[in-house]
């Protein structure tokens, strides 16, 4: 081993000289993402408080829709083995169980992203790893929604 | 005239407090010490004291660093649980060292002393307070009024509407409650709990006339839509302010404003 090779507390493990002293002081433990003078000022927007306000919201509605889809699919007229093409088929006939089924789609993923969205604001740290994973959150959103609204609307039941 | 004589003869009759009889324990003092001109880590230091338990933790530091480790670095001003400077993070949990009893927090275990969790550690105890002025000042806690000419008397207000915002009034700003705010420790760009309990001692004061701004400060990003109820504010608070709650009443006025 290296004599000028330092330990982490930063003395030397040989000579026993400190590398920091009163001239050469160790960095500080620094909090993450500090508030500076340089902390952007206020956007005067309303995205925080209409996306609070829409997971309260939606919340509500996704109790009943979902509560609803359980019970239809897996409790009432026998259970998950019902389930079927034809049964899918069957029910999106009627345009009741369409919009029931989108709007559960919808609200579901919106409140589910704005939820991830804001695990990510508090958790990611660094600025670049929060861009990327809420670029990959939102692609991701935006495909599933895409996607499942196309099957809603143009779901053949005669497709061979 | 004789002059009166301090009656010692009670406690001479007695016979000698034994070593069982001492009001004094000892208590190990675990304290989390950072010294950048020693070492870049932070490192744990143990400190036995003998202490009367019904003394504070203070006491317990002031000990240290006169009798054992001058060396100890912390903040203390009053003593007396006003000027809060002396909010540290004991035993897990963020309290003021001035108002904590050592035999209220379990002295048969060593008493953890870490500085306030959030704020960048200067030395020891001392951690930089400054993002947490600053958030204080970014919601602008003096009063303003838009009238040009200042009254020629006291600016009256009933009990009621005093009463509405006294919880707030009782802030020391000691960042016990900031400090304790896991969305604080990760991101020190929210506002913080103490930040919006200063707002919200003007929002809801009747003789204030900028509360639209106020509100319009914590609407943003990092405002009072990033609070998590964890309730950690409320906790630690050595006040015992609701803060939660005045957080919640500052949200329920920018909804109800809004819609």
């Amino acid at each position: 081993m290296s004599t000028t090779e330092t330990t982490a507390s930063g003395v030397g493990p040989v000579e026993g000289a400190a590398v920091y002293n009163v001239d050469n002081p160790a960095p500080l433990i620094e909090a993450p993402r500090k508030r500076t003078k340089k902390t952007p000022k206020s956007t005067r927007g309303n995205f925080e408080l209409a996306a609070w306000l829409f997971m309260r919201l939606s919340g509500i509605v996704l109790v009943v829709l979902v509560i609803g889809h359980l019970v239809i699919q897996l409790v009432l007229d026998g259970g998950v083995s019902k389930v079927g093409f034809a049964f899918v088929a069957g029910r999106w006939a009627s345009p009741w169980w369409q919009i029931w089924d989108l709007a559960m789609l919808w609200l579901a993923m919106l409140h589910g992203a704005n939820g991830l969205r804001t695990v990510i604001n508090d958790y990611a740290e660094r600025a670049a790893s929060r861009m990327w994973l809420k670029a990959l959150l939102y692609t991701a959103t935006v495909w599933t929604i895409l996607l499942g609204t196309l099957v809603i609307f143009t779901f053949d039941p005669n497709i061979r | 005239m004789a002059t009166p004589v301090l009656d010692k003869a009670d406690a001479a009759g007695q016979p000698e407090p034994g070593f069982a009889d001492s009001p004094y324990i000892t208590v190990t003092f675990r304290i989390r010490r950072f010294n950048p001109e020693v070492s870049a880590e932070a490192v744990w230091e143990d400190f036995q004291l003998e202490i009367d338990p019904k003394e504070r933790v203070l006491d317990g530091l002031h000990k240290i660093k006169w009798d054992i480790d001058g060396t100890l670095t912390f903040r203390r001003s009053c003593a007396h649980g006003i000027c809060g400077s002396d909010a540290m993070r004991i035993n897990g949990k963020n309290r003021l060292a001035c108002k904590t009893l050592i035999k209220d927090i379990n002295p048969e275990k060593p008493i953890t002393v870490e500085p306030i969790k959030g704020l960048t550690v200067l030395k020891d105890l001392v951690v930089d307070m400054e993002p947490f002025f600053q958030a204080y000042r970014d919601v602008m806690p003096f009063l303003i009024t838009k009238e040009t000419n200042e009254p020629t008397r006291e600016r009256l207000q009933s009990a009621e509407d005093r009463a509405r915002f006294d919880d707030t009034t009782k802030c020391i700003l000691c960042a016990a409650c900031t400090s304790s705010c896991p969305v604080f420790w990760n991101d020190g760009q929210y506002f913080g709990p103490a930040a919006i309990v200063n707002a919200h001692r003007f929002i809801f004061d009747s003789r204030d006339e900028a509360g639209e701004q106020r509100l319009e400060v914590l609407n943003d990003r990092d405002g009072v839509w990033r609070c998590r109820t964890t309730f950690n504010c409320t906790d630690a608070c050595p006040r015992g302010i609701e803060v939660t709650k005045a957080i919640q009443e500052v949200k329920r006025a920018l909804i109800t404003r809004r819609y």
